[in-house]
Parts: C-alpha cells; sequence; structure tokens
C-alpha cells in the first residue's frame, strides 16, 4: 500500500505535510466504506408498524437489534399493543414480560394476533433473566421492568438482543440505550357524556424522541383507536369530532357538557345490563 | 356350532363405582352419577332413598337431599374397570370387556384348572382387590349375562345354568333381556313377552319378518349364542411407578429420585415406537388421598419434561418454602405413577404437522425453560373468551394446556361493555372513592339511580374505608384521609362519566367475599336483603338527586330504616354491582364496579377500578 506510515517493518519519521495528506487519504477510505448499514444508504432491517406509526419512527419500522421506551401517564399500553399489532400479524412471536393486567381483548382490537403471544404475567425477580431468555428466541418482547436493572445487565441485554436481532420494548420507564423514547404527552376521550354514551374513541398525541431521530423531536397525533377501532392520523381537516361525538378530556377542543339536568336512564340501562 | 361356555362377571352400579373410585368418595354413600340432567346411575344408599335411574336431577336431589353427584365420564369408567380386568386376567387369560362393568370369558380353561370352585376363587380374588363381583355361568355369554342378572335379582352372587340347558333356562325371562327396544316394543305389541316366546317363533319367519338383526336376537333367546368371545391381548404395560421407603418429604429430592423412571417411561414407549402427548401423574402421600393431574405436551414428552411435570404438581400442592429454598410438602410421597394416557405412534409428530401454528421447537424449548424456572403457570398463552366484566372476557392458560376459553365466545353476552376494551385490567379491583360535587361519595340505589353525578375520582387515603360500611358521611376533606396521614390521597376530576350499567350475575351463588367485607357477611343472613323491593319516594324516576350536603338523603337510610320488617331473604349474600365508564381530566379513563351497602342498607356502597384505559 502507498502512502503508510509504516513500511517494511520500520516506522519512518514523515514530514508534517505528509502526515497530514496520510490522514487525508485514511478519511476518504473509511468514507468510502461505512461500517454502519444506515451510512451505507441501505435500510437497516426492521419490523413492520402500523403505517399511521411511520412518521415517528425515522427507519419506518422498528430496528431489529434495539430497545425502544413507552411512557406516558395514559394511552402507553394501547400504544404497546398497537406496536406489537403488526409484528403479531406477520406471523412473529411476542413475549409480554411483567404486565399482569394484559388486557387481552383490548390487544385483539387494536390488531395482535393472540396466538401469537405469550405472557409471564409476574416472573417476580426473574424478570430479567426472562427477558433474556425470550429474546433469545423471540423478535419482540414487550417487558415492564419491576424493579431497575444495573447499567451492566442492560449493556449485557443490549448485546444480546444486537447479536439476535430481537427488539425491546420497554413499557411504563425509561430505558437507557435505547433507540426512542415514545411519549404519549396529551390523551383525549370520546363519547362519553355526563351519565350516558359510552367511550368510543380516543385522540393522542405521541412525541418521539431519541438517538434514531438525532435529539429532534417527533410529534404525531393519532386515534388509538378510532371510532372505527382503527388506529389512523388524526387529519388537520377532522380535527373537530363529529356533531353527535361529545368529547371530554383534556387538549384544545374539550366541551364540558355539564349543563343538562341529570335524567333518569335507568329503565333502558336495566335493558342493556341483561 | 354349539355355544361356548362362558363365564360373565359383572360388577353392579360399575359407573357408580368408578365415578366413585375416581373421586375418592366411600361407595357407602348415596352417589349419583349424573348424564345430561338425568341419572345415569346410583348406589345402593341413594337407591334405598328411592332414587331411581333416569329420574332428573333435581328430582333425586329431593328424594335425598345428601345425594353427591357426579357427572358420567365414559373414560373413567373404562380406566377404573382396568384393574378389574386385571385381576381376573392373573386368574385366567382371555378376557373379553362386554362394557365397563361387564366382562367374559371361556370357562373351559381356568374350570378344569381350578375345578367346580373358579367362581369363588375368582369372587375372593376380586373382592381381595375391592370389587363385589356377580358371576353368571351359561352357554354364551348371552345367557350367562341374563345368569348373572338373575342371580343379582335373586340376591345370589353366583349363578350357573346347566350345561345344554341355557335355552330353558332363558325361556321365562321377559323380553327385555334382548336390548333391542324397537324390537322388543314391537314384539310386545305382537303379544310376545317373554324369551321363551320370542325363541318358539320359526327361524325362517324370523328372518323374514324381522332381518337379520331379529334373527340374531332370536339366537340368543333360544340360547344358541354361538359368537366367539372377542378376548382381549393384555396391552402393554407403558405406566411406571416409583415407591419412596422411607417417605420422600422435599420436592427437589422427589424430583431427583423420577429422574430414571421417567426416563424409562419414555424408553418404554420408544420401543414401541410410540411418543406421550399426555401424561398423567398420580402421587400418593402418607396421608393425603391420591391425588392426579393431567399434563398436556403441545408436543411429546421427554423425560425432563415429565420429571417437571412431577416438580409442578408437587409445588402446586400448597407446600411451602423453606428458608434455604428447597420445599416441604405436607405429607411424605409415598408413590408416585406416571401414565402415560394418550400416545401417538413417533411418525405422526413430524414438524410440520401443525403447520404454521406449530411453535418452532426453539421457542417451545425457551417457554418450557422459563417454567421450569419460575412455574408452570407462570408462562401463558391468552384466548378471548365469553363473559360480562372485564376479566371474564379473556382466559389464560398455562403454556402447552389446551387454548379453551373458560366461558364460550359466541354467546352474545348482554351487559358486557362495548369496544373498545379495557388495555389493563386488573387482576384484584382497587378501591377508591367517587365523589359528586355535593362532597359526598356517590351511590346507586337498587333501582339504579345515582344519587348525584360523578364529579371526583379519589385514590388512597380513606377510599379503602368505603368499604367498611360506617355509616358516617365521607364528607370531602374529613374521609379518613386524617387517619391515616402515611397514605397519599390522590384526587382527579371527573369530565365524563356514563352508567350504572347493574351487574345481576349469578345472584343465588354465595358471592366471593371481598377483602374486608367478612365480618359483614357473617351477619348477612338475619338481615334482609332488600334488592328490589320498594324504596321510598326519594329514588323515584325524575326526582332531581342535587341535594344540600346537609340534608342528604343517602340510599340505605330514611326509608331503609324500616327494612327489619321486610321479608328475610337470607341467601342473598352477592352485593349489588353497577358498573361505570368515567373519563378523567388527566386523559384516564377507568371502568369502575359500584357495590351495593350491606344487606342492611345501612352506610356507604363501595367503588372499585376494575381495568384501566392507558
Amino acid at each position: 500500500m502507498h502512502g503508510t506510515a509504516r513500511e517494511g517493518g520500520r516506522v519512518t519519521t514523515l514530514s508534517r505535510a505528509r502526515q497530514a495528506a496520510v490522514v487525508e487519504e485514511l478519511r476518504a477510505k473509511l468514507a468510502a466504506h461505512p461500517r454502519t448499514a444506515t451510512a451505507m444508504g441501505r435500510p437497516a432491517p426492521t419490523l413492520p408498524v402500523a403505517s399511521a406509526f411511520t412518521d415517528l419512527f425515522p427507519d419506518k419500522g422498528l430496528r431489529k437489534g434495539a430497545s425502544y421506551a413507552i411512557r406516558g401517564t395514559t394511552g402507553s399500553t394501547a400504544l404497546t399493543f398497537a406496536l406489537m399489532a403488526e409484528v403479531s400479524r406477520s406471523g412473529t412471536w411476542c413475549g409480554v414480560v411483567g404486565m399482569p393486567g394484559f388486557g387481552a381483548e383490548a390487544a385483539s382490537e387494536l390488531g395482535v394476533d393472540l396466538s401469537r403471544v405469550v405472557l409471564v404475567p409476574t416472573p417476580g425477580r426473574h424478570w430479567l433473566t426472562v427477558s433474556a431468555t425470550l429474546i433469545d428466541v423471540l423478535d419482540l418482547v414487550v417487558v415492564r421492568p419491576p424493579t431497575r436493572p444495573t447499567d451492566t445487565e442492560i449493556a449485557r441485554l443490549a448485546a444480546r438482543m444486537r447479536e439476535r436481532g430481537s427488539i425491546l420494548l420497554v413499557h411504563g420507564t425509561d430505558w437507557p440505550g435505547c433507540e426512542l423514547r415514545l411519549e404519549v404527552t396529551s390523551s383525549t376521550w370520546h363519547g362519553l357524556g355526563d351519565g350516558h354514551g359510552h367511550l368510543t374513541a380516543r385522540q393522542v398525541t405521541v412525541e418521539a424522541t431519541g438517538r434514531a431521530t438525532d435529539g429532534v423531536r417527533r410529534t404525531t397525533r393519532l386515534w388509538l383507536p378510532g371510532p372505527d377501532g382503527s388506529i389512523t392520523p388524526v387529519d388537520a381537516g377532522s380535527e373537530s369530532v363529529d356533531e353527535h361525538v361529545e368529547t371530554v378530556g383534556v387538549g384544545p377542543e374539550v366541551i364540558h357538557p355539564r349543563r343538562r339536568p341529570l335524567v333518569d336512564l335507568s329503565a333502558h340501562r336495566w335493558e342493556r345490563a341483561g | 356350532m354349539n355355544a361356548v361356555r362362558t363365564i360373565v362377571v359383572w360388577v353392579p352400579d360399575w359407573p357408580v363405582i368408578a365415578a366413585a373410585r375416581d373421586a375418592g368418595h366411600s361407595p357407602e354413600t348415596a352417589l349419583a352419577v349424573v348424564d345430561r340432567g338425568r341419572v345415569f346411575a346410583c348406589s345402593h344408599a341413594a337407591r334405598q332413598h328411592g332414587v331411581r335411574r333416569g329420574l332428573r336431577v333435581r328430582e333425586a336431589q329431593a328424594r335425598c337431599p345428601e345425594l353427591v353427584t357426579m357427572t358420567y365420564d365414559p373414560a373413567v369408567d373404562a380406566r377404573e374397570f382396568e384393574p378389574v380386568v386385571t385381576a381376573i386376567e392373573s386368574l385366567a387369560p382371555g378376557v373379553e370387556i362386554i362394557r365397563p362393568g361387564r366382562c367374559a370369558l371361556a370357562a373351559k380353561g381356568p374350570s378344569r384348572y381350578y375345578g367346580d370352585r373358579f367362581g369363588e376363587i375368582l369372587r375372593t380374588h376380586l373382592a381381595e382387590a375391592g370389587f363385589t363381583a356377580i358371576i353368571g355361568i351359561a352357554d354364551g355369554p348371552f345367557a350367562a349375562e341374563q345368569a348373572a342378572r338373575l342371580a343379582e335379582q335373586r340376591g345370589l352372587s353366583e349363578l350357573a345354568f346347566p350345561p345344554g340347558e341355557s335355552a330353558n333356562c332363558l325361556a321365562p325371562l321377559p323380553i327385555d333381556a334382548i336390548d333391542r327396544p324397537e324390537l322388543v316394543d314391537l314384539l310386545r305389541r305382537l303379544g310376545i313377552r317373554t324369551l321363551g316366546a320370542f325363541a318358539a317363533l320359526p327361524a325362517r319367519q324370523v328372518l323374514a319378518r324381522f332381518g337379520t338383526d331379529g334373527l340374531t336376537a332370536h339366537r340368543l333367546a333360544s340360547g344358541r349364542d354361538s359368537r366367539p368371545l372377542a378376548s382381549r391381548r393384555p396391552p402393554p404395560e407403558l405406566a411406571k411407578e416409583i415407591a419412596f421407603e422411607p417417605p420422600v418429604e422435599r420436592v427437589d429430592q422427589v424430583a431427583f429420585a423420577i429422574k430414571d423412571t421417567a426416563e424409562q417411561m419414555v424408553a418404554g414407549l420408544a420401543e414401541r415406537e410410540l411418543v406421550c402427548t399426555c401424561l398423567r401423574v398420580e402421587v400418593e402421600t402418607e396421608r393425603d388421598a391420591p391425588r392426579s393431574r393431567q399434563w398436556r405436551h403441545p408436543r411429546w414428552f421427554s423425560a425432563a419434561d415429565v420429571v417437571d411435570r412431577v416438580r409442578w404438581q408437587l409445588q402446586g400442592s400448597n407446600a411451602p418454602a423453606t428458608p434455604e429454598g428447597g420445599r416441604h410438602l405436607t405429607s411424605g410421597v409415598v408413590r408416585i405413577r406416571l401414565v402415560p394416557d394418550e400416545v401417538a405412534p413417533t411418525g405422526t409428530y413430524q414438524d410440520g404437522l401443525w403447520g404454521d401454528q406449530a411453535p418452532d421447537e426453539r421457542i417451545h424449548r425457551t417457554f418450557t425453560r422459563i417454567q421450569s424456572l419460575i412455574g408452570h403457570e407462570a408462562v401463558t398463552s391468552v384466548v378471548l373468551s365469553g363473559g360480562r366484566a372485564p376479566a371474564e372476557r379473556m382466559t389464560f392458560v398455562p403454556w402447552g394446556d389446551e387454548l379453551t376459553p373458560a366461558r364460550p365466545t359466541r354467546q352474545p353476552w348482554p351487559g358486557h361493555l362495548p369496544p373498545p376494551a379495557p388495555t389493563t385490567v386488573l387482576a384484584v379491583p382497587e378501591p377508591v372513592q367517587v365523589l359528586g360535587a355535593s362532597g359526598y361519595q356517590v351511590e346507586v340505589s337498587e333501582r339504579g339511580i345515582v344519587s348525584e353525578e360523578c364529579r371526583v375520582l379519589v385514590w388512597g387515603g380513606g377510599a379503602g374505608d368505603a368499604t367498611a360500611g360506617n355509616s358516617a358521611d365521607h364528607v370531602v376533606g374529613r374521609t379518613a384521609i386524617g387517619a391515616r396521614p402515611t397514605q397519599t390521597t390522590q384526587r382527579t376530576e371527573i369530565v365524563g362519566w356514563a352508567g350504572p350499567w347493574p351487574v345481576d350475575e349469578r345472584w343465588w351463588e354465595p358471592g366471593p367475599v371481598p377483602p374486608g367485607r367478612e365480618h359483614e357477611l357473617a351477619g348477612v343472613s338475619s338481615s334482609a336483603g332488600d334488592f328490589g323491593s320498594r324504596q321510598g319516594s326519594a329514588h323515584e324516576p325524575g326526582h332531581s338527586s342535587r341535594q344540600e350536603p346537609g340534608s342528604s338523603q343517602r340510599p340505605g337510610q330514611g326509608p331503609e330504616q324500616s327494612s327489619a320488617h321486610r321479608p328475610v331473604h337470607a341467601f342473598r349474600s352477592r352485593p349489588r354491582c353497577a358498573r361505570f365508564q368515567v373519563a378523567c381530566a388527566d386523559g384516564r379513563a377507568f371502568v369502575l364496579r359500584y357495590e351495593s351497602p350491606n344487606q342492611s342498607g345501612f352506610g356507604n356502597g363501595s367503588w372499585w377500578i376494575e381495568a384501566c384505559y392507558d
């Protein structure tokens, strides 16, 4: 090779100008052989997410070998299910660790294929072992850590995930070294009045920050779920809800329909309860 | 061809005996085996109380209130008969099982070997094994069976029709004995009431009128039962057992000791090119009755899987953990039996049998590993189920077991919550308080009327006290928060609510006692269950429930004071419930359950979070 600093096993002393030239040359070589897949322009291997989420994910999907933290006082469980949905529907097995209150019906409504889900609801102090074991064989593992693991444990888990190419969704807490932090910052339920109606749809605002977005905050508003049960982005045009749906909750479009006197609806309520 | 001299061994009331042995009841008690709502068989004690076959269960229970009913299970019936057959086979080979409870064997060999006393020897042998048998001997299995029946009717334990005399002996028996209801019905209407009368008909004309089946019946009736016995070949013994002497008291010791036996069982199956897909583990301990449990496997059992199942079964039997991590059993294990309940040829279980549904071997092994780490129930699959409460609408099944919903999904389940379903369903409902604008807890009357609008949701603090049924007013700031300063109270404004959706399920069953209410329910029997009884005008429809805090008419007070004069419905121990959906100002939404106050009607009802929409 020409221009190297080592020739014939003997380190030659180079002039300052020549040193600069060598460094320049090496830089050019490095640029020509990028090591990361993204730097090479090739898309990183991912697992699919619902189309409504593609704005949030720079890779247009869940990147294999990465972890994602999902937080928020409300809406985070639904968001987790929604992210699982597309993956499980594509025939991949999902593991859920440490969620004893797993709402299977809601998961199924959001599109999760329950026949492809295995749960470890109360792993107790073994949760890290269980997660690590599941990561070895499953492509997607959802975990709600009951305790905070040490940094060493997290690093070891991350190494295992990279090697295996599996994805970890950490629910309810922050996770060091995660690819993306998803947070439900606002949530507005529709369909519930003062003593009448029932919950029909919810609008959420999801924020994504993290390594994958280079620290830029990406925000999207979603129906989670929409009036028809699907997950769709809230269009600017249809921001206001249909006339007949009453709105409650936080957000700019809150209506407090509380002026009405209380009407006794017991007769038809009895009917409904069968 | 002459009929073969046959011995029929009959154990009367077999379904009852089998079910009693399986369930561990004494056969002396009044037992009935029930099939599709009717008594299928009953024990002697039950019969003395007037319980008969074919009776409706309710009537049978009316005749004999202490009657223990068990569901008829043909598998149990057949399985429990196995020891009887084995006991007979140890004396004489070539046994045909006519049906569970009844078997036949050729008399020629054994009667030569044992002499005339064979029947007696057989009965003593069976009695040692714990069975009371009746023996009938005649030419041909049919006649021998009738001999056994006749013996039972006459109170004998053995009856033999003399050789060659079977036709004569059968002749006076009623025509029902041929066990063909349609033919019997027809023959009766033709005036033929005994086997003898039927046998007297010319065979040719019986064939012309009643066909081949009629001819077969005719041959049976005339004592020419030439059917050869379909004697069974004793099946290879696939089950293995291990006995512990002295009894072992630690789970890990048992697990270690069983390893060899498990390997022998799997190897024994492998020799016959079989694999076990369903295993029954029977554990016999020093003190308790033998316990057995069936374990299914999505693929087949390896020796290590068998060991795991044994361990889980022992751990499941409420064994307390010792400080050093091992587990002591409540009583020492004496014997463990591994019975392969279902086997399949090795070749059947090739990969891809289940198509894409089959979990790949590696995944399955991982789940099994986690199961052996934290227990069988710890790894679950989930399947949607029918039901009204959010928690009822799904069934968690341990990994490897059959995925069957606890309640049928196809039924409409009126009254269940409309979609979307809650994303988190609390296993244990969390106590809360729901306050109205007046600051009092919101109550629901028997007629499903809400006392006022739901405004504030309060967690922690005094929320639990609402269940204690104290009649003190829970005014904001005066709830028991002060009494328990350590607990933080969290208040959220309710911005939307719907309900009540009353729940009145299975009110006839005693309800599960919610934590902290045991003392109330103890007094239930003497108090009036006023659900559905007329209320005062305070909660009539249209009545405004906005009241001043001072004059607030609490449900359960005022008009309720006279409840002592009402008829007592002591059976009603399940509290009246109603569900609500509420949305909070912070964007959270919940499914709440309201439970009525205790039966006397005093005090406040309680509120619980059943599920969250988070």
